[in-house]
């Protein structure tokens, strides 16, 4: 098309050079840029995921004979992670002959945290009170000092619950994960995973039978 | 009153500032870009406060789709000349008595995604190139007793690498068995600490919602 109209210009006489812009039209790269920003942007993964970290004991071997950890029985408290983000839990020991009754509860803040906060009482306070203290400056350490600093005062803890969790067959991954997020909440010293035993499944599944009775009656 | 002609221009921005910033932003994205590998199998991590982050280096991930299909990645850091990656191959396959071509080896090295592949069905799943047909083979690596080849992944790469730290990266609505399986076989194996990957949650517990 420009060809065109030069060829009529040349007719009219006097040969002047065109003058062309110097400017460049940059609106397709700039589009095009945008495009690709836009496509690295999406595809970049920008936020690493997290981890958690959880130390399990070592397996100990068939034949090796250790001794049992002994635990306090009035500060055990046992927790069983039940399907549908449900959690039962009694205190003490399993007695077969004579089961204590479950109490069920949830992940919620009034539910299992309030129980264990309420027997966590007094190590939450004072892990309470040394985070307090190192944000108002009080204490000066190293970030990587606290970490270490609060391990030693949850290991310290001679009168907070011991926590056995003891999922569920049924039970999923994510209460796996959320009862350990939990317990680093709540700052419970000690706590472990111990497989259920066929008692405490039974009190589970007729736990489960009762509940899912009522809901029917209910209806 | 004599017309005035207005010089009739058109409005032109100078994009050059413009074209220098996205490039300064687009050189920026493609070299801190590092792909999503792509996964074999969706899975949801679940929440947690956690704040660490996953370390770049000497990891291995076991992913455990909802399924409780179990898969398996190396990752040596790219920019390792150790060859990690190779090394375990060959020792998962001289103990299962499949001689792996260097071209296999190669190819398998450069593959960065979580595998699921049975080491028998591992020589056709490298020769395929196509996704899609890879998919097929994507069966979870045996862990049950009888064949127990997750295990042996295990055994090689802590053998290969010492120093490598061990990730678990579940599904939020797998089944607690599947999980427990694979933290036994690891436990037997002698990993001590475990990584679990997960979202960051934002909780706040002070002392005053506590009471």
């Amino acid at each position: 098309m420009a060809e065109i109209v030069q060829e009529d210009k040349q007719k009219g006489g006097k040969r002047r050079p065109k003058k062309h812009s110097t400017n460049i039209d940059m609106t397709p790269m700039v589009d095009l840029m945008c495009l690709l920003i836009t496509f690295f942007m999406l595809t970049t993964a920008f936020s690493k995921p997290k981890i958690m970290q959880i130390v399990l004991p070592e397996k100990i071997k068939d034949r090796e004979i250790v001794e049992r950890p002994k635990i306090v029985e009035y500060r055990t408290v046992n927790v069983i992670l039940g399907p549908d983000d449900k959690i039962f839990w009694y205190p003490g020991k399993l007695d077969p002959a004579n089961p204590p009754v479950l109490q069920e509860t949830d992940f919620s803040d009034t539910g299992l945290r309030a129980m264990l906060i309420e027997r966590n009482r007094a190590l939450f306070n004072k892990i309470a009170d040394f985070n307090n203290k190192i944000l108002t400056g009080e204490i000066k350490m190293p970030e990587d000092s606290v970490e270490v600093a609060v391990k030693a005062l949850k290991k310290d803890d001679d009168t907070g619950p011991i926590v056995l969790i003891k999922p569920y067959k049924t039970s999923v991954y994510k209460n796996f994960v959320d009862i350990i997020d939990e317990m680093s909440i709540v700052g419970i010293g000690t706590y472990t995973f111990t497989d259920i035993n066929w008692a405490e499944e039974q009190m589970v599944e007729r736990a489960l039978g009762e509940t899912a009775s009522t809901g029917n009656t209910d209806k | 009153m004599p017309k005035i002609k207005i010089p009739h221009k058109t409005p032109r921005i100078d994009m050059t500032p413009m074209v220098d910033l996205f490039s300064l932003l687009l050189t920026f994205f493609m070299l801190t870009a590092t792909f999503r590998p792509n996964e074999p199998a969706p899975v949801d991590t679940p929440f947690s406060i956690s704040e660490k982050k996953t370390p770049d280096a000497n990891i291995m991930t076991i992913t455990v789709a909802n399924d409780g299909r179990v898969f398996f990645d190396v990752d040596n850091g790219h920019d390792t000349i150790l060859h990690f990656r190779n090394k375990i191959l060959k020792e998962m396959g001289t103990h299962y008595n499949i001689e792996f071509t260097p071209e296999e080896l190669r190819k398998f090295e450069k593959g960065s995604s979580p595998f699921g592949v049975a080491i028998q069905d591992m020589k056709t799943y490298l020769n395929t190139d196509d996704p899609n047909e890879r998919m097929a083979f994507e069966k979870g690596i045996p862990i049950d007793s009888l064949d127990n080849q997750f295990a042996y992944w295990v055994l090689y790469t802590r053998t290969v690498n010492p120093a490598v730290q061990t990730l678990v990266k579940g599904d939020a609505q797998t089944e607690y068995p599947a999980i427990k399986k694979v933290l036994d076989e690891l436990q037997e194996k002698g990993v001590k600490q475990f990584n679990l990957i997960t979202n960051l949650e934002k909780i706040e517990v002070t002392q005053e919602n506590a009471e």
